[in-house]
């Protein structure tokens, strides 16, 4: 019944009209029509979008795949939030709607149960997990418990005691899930509206009602995330190398190596322009590992297994630049930062390759002694425990005295008390292993375990700034956040002034300059916060050259480690030269520097931002496994881990029909369409029976 | 939903008018013709009254709701005068077809009679309308999902096949009643099939739940051209919150091993999300005429 409410007044404008009731009828009858009217797509009434899903993706090696994998056009499966283990069982066994799609509260994704998912897969279609905005009490994580237990040192050549974690298992909670193979897609979702979504469908939709199957429709789920590769990557490299010399339009690359790049620098300039051993150099290696992982794809926030390593070794390089320009130490010390450490090593054996082929600008000759800054951010006791090989120990002519006596002097009279592990007990996973695999060099790696790791989460998506208890007084503004000093920065900073002065002392600097080498602690907080926090903050913008601005966006999920290490590094380990442009190059040599023009900051009146020019010794250096170089793709020694490639992903909710429902339509349809054929048959046969009454001449004109 | 429902609904919507193009027309090579241009003919009146509506949205104000629903309203009735008045036309066309026919031809005889030409040319109108009608429904009801989430009924693809079917037939009756009232000189048969037509255009949908003063979405929301569709799908409730997919951009960094993994400027490309939507933007005036015709549908259905 619809109110036409402005019939009256437009009755009363009515001027020149030819009769008032056509008039009236007229606008009754659009009245009418005012009212009931819509208009919308038949898609949205389907179909509810998700809007954060992280896929987890396929990855492979030279012998396996590992990751989930999607069919074509996605997974269908009927919704079930998953209770408990036990509750396995109706998706298993004795549901009756397979395939399932289950959700999953981030408690119950443990091993057993993707392992038995895993092995009903006919019945499941997939799997979500939703991720809690807290970190679980229990640690977790899906990375092996030997991680990177082939491509270290300790293989059966080296000590055959010490392969394979016989001595110390160094993740013991570790539980494998990442390194699985899964066919169903396996998504991450945030506790947000959208699963609010999704558990209300399944309330309304799913739940069975005493005991009785629940009635179509039925809530469901779809997830797409298909991977192009396949099998190894022998394989997908060898479709890729097709796909890139043939002309069909039908093959892609399906595939690419992981690869990224690593970071250097040097105290003394070294000339990038003559790579192989370099006379009379000397170099002491200060590495730390950039990069970590975790079960999902674009999320690896890595506090505790990277960032606490690689920013004390950035702070301690910060602590050492006016010191090593005063009164420069004898040897250079050499900052590298490593990028795809969780990939069987990558970044470093990159390096040690070039230093073997002589295509870096030292070679393994001029290494005189290395320290690795491992995790380095949990320290119970404030000690920090420091690795050595037990090999290269019992080994005469490496000399590891010299490093231990240094880091001790570099500890003195501070709050931090060193320490050694048990005599036997080898090397954590670290860079320093593949320097080892080359040349017995002298070594330690600081970490803040004795045996294993004291990272719960280690490659988890929950060792992030919470986990490290980075934490900020309530109502502060992101600029004020960026400023305070946190308590975790300052026991981060001690560890920093540790590293620095040891490395000086061990470059063979003066013992009396070490007590005035300190971190600065606000330099290390800032860091954290824009590593671990917010990228997109305002000292990160001030360092960055313009057009990397959109790395530090929150567009982009990923963190643009790399790129803010390599311009923090130029800002804390050179001298800035405030130039109006960076052009003097002929007056500068550019072999011995990298110039680069940041953005800088704007000053307090102005909007625009006053770039200046840096000059530094900071470097990339390529980080791609010497493997896809030389082709061998399956490769024992080198890393061989590649990226599948996919066209799209994304999840969806929506209802699905009885299979009942969907014959009767396709019945009626028939039915109809037989009935019509025979009617319109039959109609037109007797066609001049029926319509014989008021036949008119086929030559009627009219 | 499925495949079934897929050619289940298309069976029933175009059923009857199979049944009778295959058992009355298909034989006679003369009438294919005249089906085929009165198909065309409601085209274009459908395209001219897209391109008023199209216009008449642009220069509209796209926040007053009050405004975008009275445009809705004239877009209706101007597209079923149009329509009307292109029956007309096709009307006046076939008449001095028909003197022409007869000069060419060898027989001394009419080889088809107006009234077989106003029966052919209103199932042409059918045919053409109910594919616009149907044809958007038909294309969401091959994937996976029915509809429901939101509260609506799960019919709904039922119901607009009969209704579908429905107005072909009806096309077909009212070209019958419309070419013999213009014969006759009976003004009242053709106004009596506008009307009709009016009315039919406004039924709401039976079987789906409608709810009265239904909301208008905003035309600008997403840029369809052509007139929108005028079912009574209810205003999406309250209880669920309106989810839009917002895609990330598509991040392109030189390669680099985030934590996770290379990507590559080529790479990036391919991993954009490609939406399956089949949204049209608003289209630049001058491409109207180049732009693929069942484009020109909205979500989904005719004007009649």
């Amino acid at each position: 019944m619809y109110a036409p409410p402005v019939c009256v007044p437009l009755l009363s404008q009515t001027r020149k009209m030819d009769s008032p009731s056509i008039r009236c009828s007229f606008h009754l009858l659009v009245c009418w029509l005012f009212v009931g009217v819509g208009c919308s797509s038949v898609e949205k009434k389907i179909y509810v979008h998700l809007n954060y899903t992280l896929p987890c993706v396929r990855l492979l090696n030279a012998t396996h795949q590992i990751g989930c994998q999607s069919h074509l056009s996605g997974n269908v499966g009927v919704l079930h939030v998953l209770e408990s283990e036990e509750n396995l069982d109706w998706v298993l066994r004795s549901g009756l709607n397979p395939p399932y799609l289950v959700i999953l509260d981030s408690p119950l994704f443990t091993r057993s149960i993707m392992m038995k998912l895993k092995n009903g897969s006919s019945r499941v279609a997939g799997v979500a997990v939703v991720a809690p905005s807290t970190n679980p009490p229990d640690g977790v994580s899906p990375h092996t418990n030997c991680p990177n237990e082939n491509t270290g040192v300790y293989t059966e050549k080296y000590d055959p005691a010490l392969a394979h974690c016989n001595v110390t298992v160094w993740n013991p909670l570790g539980s494998g899930l990442s390194y699985e193979e899964f066919d169903f897609p396996i998504f991450s979702l945030k506790d947000d509206n959208d699963t609010k979504v999704i558990r209300q469908c399944y309330m309304d939709h799913n739940r069975a009602v005493n005991g009785s199957a629940p009635q179509h429709p039925l809530c469901a789920m779809q997830l797409l995330s298909h991977m192009s590769a396949v099998t190894d990557t022998a394989t997908c490299m060898r479709r890729s190398d097709l796909s890139a010399f043939s002309l069909s339009p039908g093959l892609d690359t399906v595939c690419d190596p992981l690869a990224d790049f690593n970071v250097w620098a040097s105290t003394r300039p070294l000339n990038n322009t003559a790579k192989g051993h370099k006379e009379g150099e000397s170099v002491v290696v200060a590495a730390a590992r950039l990069d970590s992982r975790s079960f999902f794809f674009d999320v690896a926030p890595g506090a505790e297994s990277s960032v606490s390593g690689f920013v004390a070794l950035l702070a301690a390089a910060h602590a050492l630049r006016s010191v090593t320009q005063e009164a420069p130490p004898p040897r250079n010390i050499l900052y590298a930062f490593f990028q795809g450490e969780t990939f069987d090593y990558i970044g470093s054996s990159r390096m040690v390759y070039d230093m073997e082929k002589k295509h870096f600008v030292v070679d393994l000759d001029n290494i005189h002694s290395l320290l690795e800054i491992g995790q380095v951010g949990l320290r119970v006791n404030s000690s920090l425990w420091l690795h050595s090989d037990p090999v290269s120990r019992k080994n005469s002519s490496v000399d590891g005295e010299k490093l231990l006596e240094s880091l001790r002097a570099g500890a003195a009279g501070l709050n931090v008390s060193l320490a050694e592990p048990s005599f036997s007990q080898p090397l954590p996973p670290s860079s320093f292993q593949r320097f080892l695999r080359a040349r017995p060099i002298p070594g330690v790696v600081i970490q803040d375990h004795q045996s294993s790791f004291t990272n719960r989460f280690y490659e988890s998506m929950y060792d992030n700034a919470g986990y490290l208890d980075i934490s900020y007084p309530p109502d502060l503004t992101p600029e004020q956040q960026l400023q305070f000093v946190t308590d975790t920065a300052t026991a981060l900073t001690e560890v920093a002034t540790v590293v620095a002065r040891s490395l000086y002392a061990q470059a063979g600097g003066d013992q009396a300059r070490l007590s005035s080498i300190n971190a600065d602690p606000q330099m290390v907080t800032q860091m954290l916060y824009g590593f671990l926090v917010r990228s997109n903050n305002s000292w990160f913008q001030q360092l960055v050259p313009s057009n990397l601005m959109s790395f530090l966006g929150n567009a982009c999920r990923f963190s643009p480690f790399r790129h803010i290490t390599h311009s923090t590094g130029r800002l804390l380990t050179a001298a800035s030269i405030r130039e109006y442009r960076c052009t003097n190059f002929p007056l500068w040599p550019l072999q011995m520097f990298f110039y680069v023009w940041v953005q800088g900051a704007a000053p307090p009146n102005a909007t625009e931002r006053e770039g200046f020019c840096t000059r530094s010794t900071v470097r990339l250096t390529s980080a791609l496994s010497p493997a896809f170089d030389l082709q061998e793709y399956t490769s024992k020694d080198y890393s061989t881990w590649t990226e599948s490639r996919w066209k799209s992903i994304s999840g969806r909710i929506f209802l699905v029909a009885g299979h009942e429902l969907e014959m009767l339509t396709l019945g009626v349809g028939l039915g109809v369409l037989i009935t019509s054929l025979l009617l319109t048959y039959a109609m037109s046969a007797k066609a001049d029976i029926l319509f014989s009454s008021g036949r008119e001449p086929v030559n009627a004109t009219y | 939903m499925t495949a079934a429902v897929f050619f289940g609904c298309t069976f029933i919507a175009f059923g009857p008018a199979i049944a009778l193009f295959l058992f009355t027309i298909a034989r006679e090579p003369l009438r294919v013709i005249f089906l085929i241009a009165g198909a065309f003919f409601w085209l274009v009146s459908l395209l001219l009254a897209s391109l008023v509506w199209f216009i008449s949205v642009q220069i509209s104000n796209k926040d007053s709701a009050a405004q975008q629903k009275g445009l809705l309203i004239f877009g209706v009735v101007l597209s079923v005068l149009l329509q009307e008045t292109f029956r007309f036309a096709y009307y006046k066309l076939l008449k001095k077809a028909n003197e022409g026919l007869l000069t060419l031809s060898q027989e001394e005889t009419m080889p088809i009679s107006i009234r077989q030409l106003a029966y052919v040319s209103g199932l042409g109108f059918g045919f053409m309308s109910g594919a616009f009608s149907v044809v958007n429904i038909l294309a969401d009801s091959v994937g996976p999902g029915t509809i429901g989430i939101h509260g609506d009924s799960q019919h709904y693809f039922l119901s607009s096949a009969f209704m579908t079917m429905a107005i072909i037939l009806l096309h077909m009756f009212w070209g019958v009643i419309f070419f013999d009232g213009c014969e006759r000189q009976r003004w009242w048969a053709v106004a009596a099939v506008v009307v009709s037509h009016l009315v039919v255009s406004y039924l709401p949908e039976p079987a789906v739940r409608g709810q009265p003063g239904a909301h208008l979405r905003h035309p600008a929301g997403d840029g369809r051209l052509g007139l929108p569709h005028r079912r009574r799908l209810p205003e999406e409730p309250q209880a669920l919150p309106h989810l839009q997919g917002h895609r990330l951009p598509a991040c392109q960094p030189p390669a680099q091993i985030t934590p996770r993994g290379t990507r590559s400027p080529a790479r990036a490309r391919t991993h954009t999300h490609t939406h399956t939507h089949t949204h049209t933007r608003s289209f630049p005036i001058h491409l109207l005429f180049k732009v693929n015709v069942f484009n020109l549908k909205a979500a989904g259905n005719s004007w009649k």
